[in-house]
């Protein structure tokens, strides 16, 4: 797990976490925002739709917008095949979790009687599923240009005896006991804590401290890629009426 | 706070940092595994003073490398590749062996993939302060980083990957250090590949690396001459072929496959086990395995096929009819193979192998036909070694293997060695220090065991001191049951209070600065007072007992409160946790603890205050406990006795002193509690204690060996330990059911009884109920006769031998109704009273602490994976350790029969007889029983005698008649010490002396 000389199994050191690569570009047909993130091998879309009128009337509130939120998670994600489908009890605790985490973040109140759907999928699994989504989410919503109070950005903190580590992989997240941390950045308010070990007293606080820490620098990178997305967007709408260079034409259709 | 950093990864990267492989799973699917891993440029190369690598190393390799071996002049380094420290681990051990070495993660990895004891040595010595290795994390850096190529198998890539670090430490130390205008140039230091493979050197020497063999590399070392016998038989193949190697005909049948092997074992056509040699008879051993009630027997040297004590091997099992019993003979491969030449046994056609086969084939032959089919056992043959357990062996020279015209001269020559134990088989090996090391303890290795010789090849580790010197047999005791007794190291040392001995319980209240008064209870009042054996000095447990107001009784036990001192996960502890248990030996005692703790800060001494975890029951006057509670708290002793002082105080009437009255309310509820263990069942076993008579504390030579005496008073400590410990034991276990370290004893299979039934019965009529340890318990009591006082204590010894041993084990990990204690009755049990001299009693310390809301439970001890870990350790050290023990009895008991016999002669007075029993009986011998002295001897007969197997009998030719001799018959035998002439190591021997004169049988 972590060697002598301070080696991860895959080669990174204890507070290292993982490469990050985020795609804001439109997917799907017709979603209002979208967003692909990875976390190493741990691959997430999200898509959301709406605001829009809600489809049930049973689920429409007067005052507020009902948010929704589905997960699949394809068959092949992990290395064993298994098909889950939707009534699984992990996916809808999943899903559970990120809808009370998000209701809270976005500002429903300014969208009464109508409905807010964000689809999380899946596509590979290594460590940190949580944690994924939720990044994912915030990313796709603040695309989607639905107003939020603030990012969320989670993190999973593990420990290795005595030495905490950030990030971890699925080899690490299945032999470590490890707990999940949300916070929003700015005000520095934590949103979701999610732990399904057993974790020490003692080690808690360390390694809950040091995941919110993590989650600052990540919350660096989603910002840097919502920034330059719209930067794109902002450079190619001045370009309206120029022919589209070759670069922006797949963002455009 | 810590910085935390995103490792970025461009996606071009995926080819080299992916790594895909497919994974058959336990149940058989097969899955695909995807890992990635980060490439980085700052894994550190470890040289001094690199200008690229990051600067901060503890311990850093030498800037200009070694020097001192003649092939590189401009200094080296050497990068070792896996097969090295697979086969030639004792040369790098060596502490002659001095160059800095580069240690790649690829080498750690293979190791530790096929040999995870070779593997611990490899990480011990990473540690150790005398040599300067450095791991290369080269799978982790972007340069040295390589994937396995299609069709490459892992061998060669690695062996690939071996070679690009060194061609990259090559470059990187001339990249390093540029030269500087103006200043002459100095050659930079070579990075030496060292690698048995002659193709991979030649590989190496392509790309320009430079390489070298073992062997040409000790060749140029200093101390070459010493060294080269550390090589193993591995290496020197290739250099001096060995005369007519293909003409060899091959002695033992060829292991089968490894995947046969598993697919039979799978299957249930073979067994697999661990294989144990019979220490009466060379050529036969057993394997014991799941499928059998008995263990598979093994015979002759073909079916053993190589197999060493302690290796785990594959055995096929015959037909039913081809079964046999095993043999009632004493065999001695020294007897037998006197004659067997050391350089060209096993050969072809010499005539020496044809007699040894023609000699044995008569022992086997001549055994077992006539035997009862009920004796039979599965009978088979080993077809493969799933893993061997060779590790370093004590042996002696044999000097007949000597080449007699070459005893002083320094050329290789091939040699026996000896190993003490008489499970082992003789080891030839080659060496250039033959005529030095004869007489001399050595250490010797297995390296190898070819089907085409008789005997195991292996090399020499070093020599331990002249036989019978009481260093080298204290040594290779410790070494033949794996002791760790190197003393302790600073970074231990400095885990101890800094006060050192000044060390004291702090006055309470304000300059309590540590706080070690908090939640303590003060005791200081309380009557308390320790009874030991004589001369102890690790006092770990105290008493104390008064009457409350209500007729009822408090009785309190105060253990050492070692857990105040050893802090868990700090080096002390772990030093502790790898030790395991104290090892007493006759004249020395190998601490668990360093000996500021164990003997003076731990210790209860008399009249110095003390820090203790008391338990502190209250009984009634008929010992029903009341109620218990557990407090750590401050005692104060008021005196320390030993068991005969408390016993002769008790017993003195005139004595009306509160200790004294305090040590008969112990006593009276000790009685109490004992008879009600013994109505639960518990069994009163007895093993074979005998105390040695030392001169004087330095010159230690024995004088004499008296069994131990048993008081009242051993009873009355035992007694209360036993109830505290099954106290702490419950509440432990409450506390944490998952984790709770435990101690168990399985009942006995019945069929571990079978013999001694049977042979109680047809010799003294007398049946043994082994339904349960109440029922085993009642029988022994009735097996007594009534003219032979001593006949019961030896039916107690047999049957203690037919029984398990105790185990520790976390309770998280075993049914629960698995937990009993079969020998003491109880339902539960646990080890709480030495924590000074044994490391389960420390967890439970810590565990009980933390169930009592004293101190939070450590991270480490939540977890049952640890828990199982350190008490596999704890359970091994503690074997050995008891065995460590007896054989060091036996030695001095040895010397003191020597000195005896020596006196007796000065006398004038004859040899030394004694009285024995035998318990067992051979067609050529009988097994005989010195309980006077605790030990076990042999008693040969050249002659063949009548034996009955049937009934455990031989019958003897007497002076006037023939005389029969029977299990358990008492006997009287002459002892003596005598040296044997090839190895010079003492050994006991007894001849009957009545009812017949063995000598000249």
């Amino acid at each position: 797990m972590l060697n002598a000389g301070g080696y991860r199994s895959d080669g990174r050191r204890q507070y290292e976490l993982r490469t990050i690569s985020i795609d804001l570009s439109p997917q799907g047909s017709g979603a209002d925002g979208s967003a692909s993130l990875t976390h190493g091998l741990t691959q997430v879309n999200v898509c959301v739709f709406g605001p829009r009128e809600a489809k049930m009337r049973s689920q429409t509130y007067h005052d507020r917008a009902n948010v929704n939120i589905e997960v699949a998670i394809a068959a092949f994600s992990a290395s064993e095949r298994r098909k889950r489908g939707r009534g699984d009890k992990r996916i809808l605790e999943l899903s559970q979790t990120l809808k009370s985490t998000f209701e809270p973040v976005i500002q429903t109140s300014l969208y009464p009687r109508s409905q807010i759907d964000i689809y999380i999928q899946v596509l590979q699994q290594d460590g940190g599923l949580l944690q994924a989504c939720i990044n994912a989410t915030t990313l796709a919503l603040a695309n989607a240009g639905i107003p939020l109070y603030d990012f969320v950005c989670a993190v999973t903190g593990g420990v290795h005896s005595t030495s905490p580590l950030l990030d971890l992989t699925l080899l690490e997240e299945n032999d470590l006991p490890n707990v999940t941390v949300a916070v929003m950045p700015r005000s520095g308010k934590v949103t979701v804590v999610s732990m399904e070990t057993r974790l020490h007293v003692d080690r808690f606080e360390e390694i809950f401290r040091l995941a919110g820490e993590a989650a600052k620098a990540i919350h660096v990178e989603m910002k840097k890629s919502v920034r330059d997305r719209t930067e794109q967007l902002v450079a190619s709408m001045q370009s309206v009426g120029r022919p589209p260079t070759g670069v922006d034409a797949g963002d455009e259709y | 706070m810590v910085e935390i950093t995103i490792r970025k990864r461009p996606r071009t990267e995926a080819v080299i940092t992916q790594r895909k492989f497919f994974k058959k799973t336990a149940r058989g699917k097969v899955v695909k595994v995807l890992r990635e891993r980060y490439l980085r440029d700052d894994v550190a190369c470890g040289i001094q003073g690199c200008r690229e690598c990051s600067t901060e190393i503890p311990e850093p390799l030498p800037f200009s490398g070694s020097s001192e071996h003649q092939l590189y002049p401009n200094g080296h380094y050497l990068l070792p590749d896996t097969n090295v420290f697979l086969a030639q681990m004792d040369l790098i051990e060596s502490s002659l062996f001095t160059p800095p070495i580069i240690l790649l993660q690829t080498v750690i990895e293979e190791v530790r993939h096929r040999s995870l004891p070779l593997y611990n040595r490899l990480k011990a010595l990473t540690k150790s302060e005398d040599k300067s290795i450095w791991i290369f994390y080269n799978e982790y850096r972007s340069e040295t980083a390589i994937v396995r190529e299609e069709n490459e198998i892992p061998n060669d890539r690695n062996d690939r990957g071996i070679r690009v670090a060194t061609a990259w430490y090559n470059t990187h130390i001339s990249l390093t250090r540029p030269p500087i205008r103006g200043q002459k140039q100095t050659p930079h230091p070579t990075v030496v590949l060292m690698t048995e493979d002659a193709a991979n050197r030649e590989k190496a020497e392509k790309s320009g690396v430079t390489s070298s063999s073992v062997r040409k590399y000790v060749e140029g070392m200093k101390d070459a001459n010493l060294l080269l016998d550390l090589l193993a038989a591995d290496g020197s193949q290739e250099i001096e072929p060995t005369k007519a190697a293909s003409g060899r005909q091959a002695l033992y049948p060829d292991y089968l496959p490894i995947s046969t092997l598993l697919a039979g074992v799978k299957a249930g056509e073979l067994h697999q086990g661990h294989f144990n040699a019979n220490q009466y008879n060379y050529l036969e051993g057993s394997v014991p395995v799941p499928a059998f009630d008995k263990p598979i027997l093994l015979v002759g040297r073909e079916n053993m096929n190589r197999a060493v004590q302690g290796d785990i091997v594959v055995v096929e099992v015959f037909p039913e009819k081809e079964w046999k019993a095993p043999a009632d003979e004493v065999v001695d491969q020294e007897a037998t193979l006197k004659n067997d030449d050391a350089e060209d046994s096993g050969e072809e056609g010499d005539e020496n192998g044809e007699e040894v086969s023609v000699k044995e084939s008569r022992v086997l032959s001549g055994s077992s036909s006539q035997k009862p089919p009920s004796e039979r056992q599965p009978t088979g043959r080993v077809v493969g070694v799933v893993k061997r357990n060779w590790r370093a062996y004590v042996c002696h020279i044999d000097n007949t293997s000597l080449t007699s015209t070459l005893t002083t001269s320094l050329s290789t020559q091939t040699v026996f060695a000896t190993p003490v134990s008489r499970l082992l088989p003789r080891i030839r090996l080659r060496t250039r220090q033959a005529p030095i090391l004869l007489n001399q303890k050595i250490l010797v290795t297995i390296d190898r065991w070819d089907a085409t010789s008789r005997y195991p090849e292996g090399h020499f580790v070093r020599a331990l001191g002249r036989v019978e010197s009481k260093e080298a047999e204290q040594e290779s005791l410790l070494l033949e049951f794996e002791v760790p007794y190197r003393p302790f190291g600073k970074a231990i040392l400095d885990c101890l209070p800094p006060e050192g001995d000044q060390w004291v319980v702090p006055p309470k209240g304000e300059f309590d600065v540590q706080n070690i008064w908090r939640e303590r209870e003060d005791l200081r009042d309380v009557i308390v007072c320790s009874i030991d054996p004589p001369g102890c000095q690790d006092i770990d447990d105290a008493l104390h007992a008064k009457l409350l107001p209500n007729g009822n009784i408090e009785a309190g036990v105060h253990i050492a409160d070692v857990s105040h001192f050893v802090l868990p996960d700090n080096p002390m502890d772990s030093e502790a946790a790898a030790r395991g248990t104290t090892v007493y030996l006759v004249d020395n005692r190998i601490d668990m603890l360093p000996s500021l703790l164990g003997t003076n800060l731990c210790s209860l001494r008399p009249f110095v205050e003390r820090l203790a975890f008391s338990s502190i029951w209250e009984l009634t006057p008929d010992a029903e406990i009341v109620s218990v509670r557990f407090t750590k708290s401050v005692i104060k002793s008021k005196a320390a006795f030993t068991y005969e002082e408390a016993q002769i105080r008790k017993d003195d009437p005139n004595l009306q002193d509160d200790l004294t009255n305090s040590i008969r309310l112990l006593n009276s509820l000790a009685i109490k509690l004992k008879a009600k263990r013994m109505a639960a069942g518990a069994l009163n076993l007895a093993s074979p204690e005998v105390k040695i008579h030392l001169d004087s504390a330095e010159s230690s030579d024995p004088i004499d060996v008296e069994q131990k005496e048993l008081r009242e008073t051993n009873s009355l400590v035992e007694e209360f330990m036993l109830l505290a410990n099954i106290s702490v034991a419950k509440k432990i276990e409450e506390s944490f059911p998952q984790t709770a370290v435990l101690r168990r004893h399985l009942p006995p299979p019945k069929t571990n009884f079978e013999k001694l039934q049977d042979i109680l019965r047809k010799t003294k009529g007398l049946s043994l109920d082994v339904s349960s340890s109440g029922a085993l318990a009642a029988s022994l009591d009735i097996c007594v006769d009534a003219n032979e006082p001593a006949f019961n204590t030896l039916v107690r010894i047999m049957a203690t031998r037919c029984m398990l041993s105790a185990e520790y084990f976390s309770s998280g990990s075993v049914a629960k109704n698995t937990f009993g204690h079969y020998g003491l009755a109880s339902k539960i049990y646990t080890h709480f009273t030495s924590p000074i001299r044994r490391y389960a009693d420390v967890l439970v310390h810590r565990q009980l602490s933390a169930a009592i809301g004293f101190t939070p439970l450590h991270a480490t001890l939540h977890s049952k994976s640890h828990v199982e870990r350190v008490l596999d350790v704890v359970n091994r050290r503690h074997r050995m350790a008891q065995m460590a023990g007896r054989a060091s009895v036996e030695f001095y008991v040895g010397l003191a029969l020597k000195a005896r016999g020596e006196q007796a002669k000065v006398r004038g007075e004859a040899d030394v007889k004694e009285e024995a029993f035998v318990i067992r009986t051979f067609r050529n011998g009988v097994g005989v029983f010195v309980s006077k002295l605790g030990i076990e001897g042999l008693v040969t007969f050249k002659r063949d005698t009548q034996f009955d197997a049937e009934n455990y009998t031989i019958t003897v030719p007497g002076a006037k008649k023939d005389v029969k001799i029977s299990v358990f018959d008492k006997v009287i035998v002459r002892i003596e010490v005598e040296k044997d002439k090839n190895t010079q190591r003492g050994k006991v021997k007894m001849t009957l002396v009545e009812p017949v004169d063995s000598s000249a049988l």
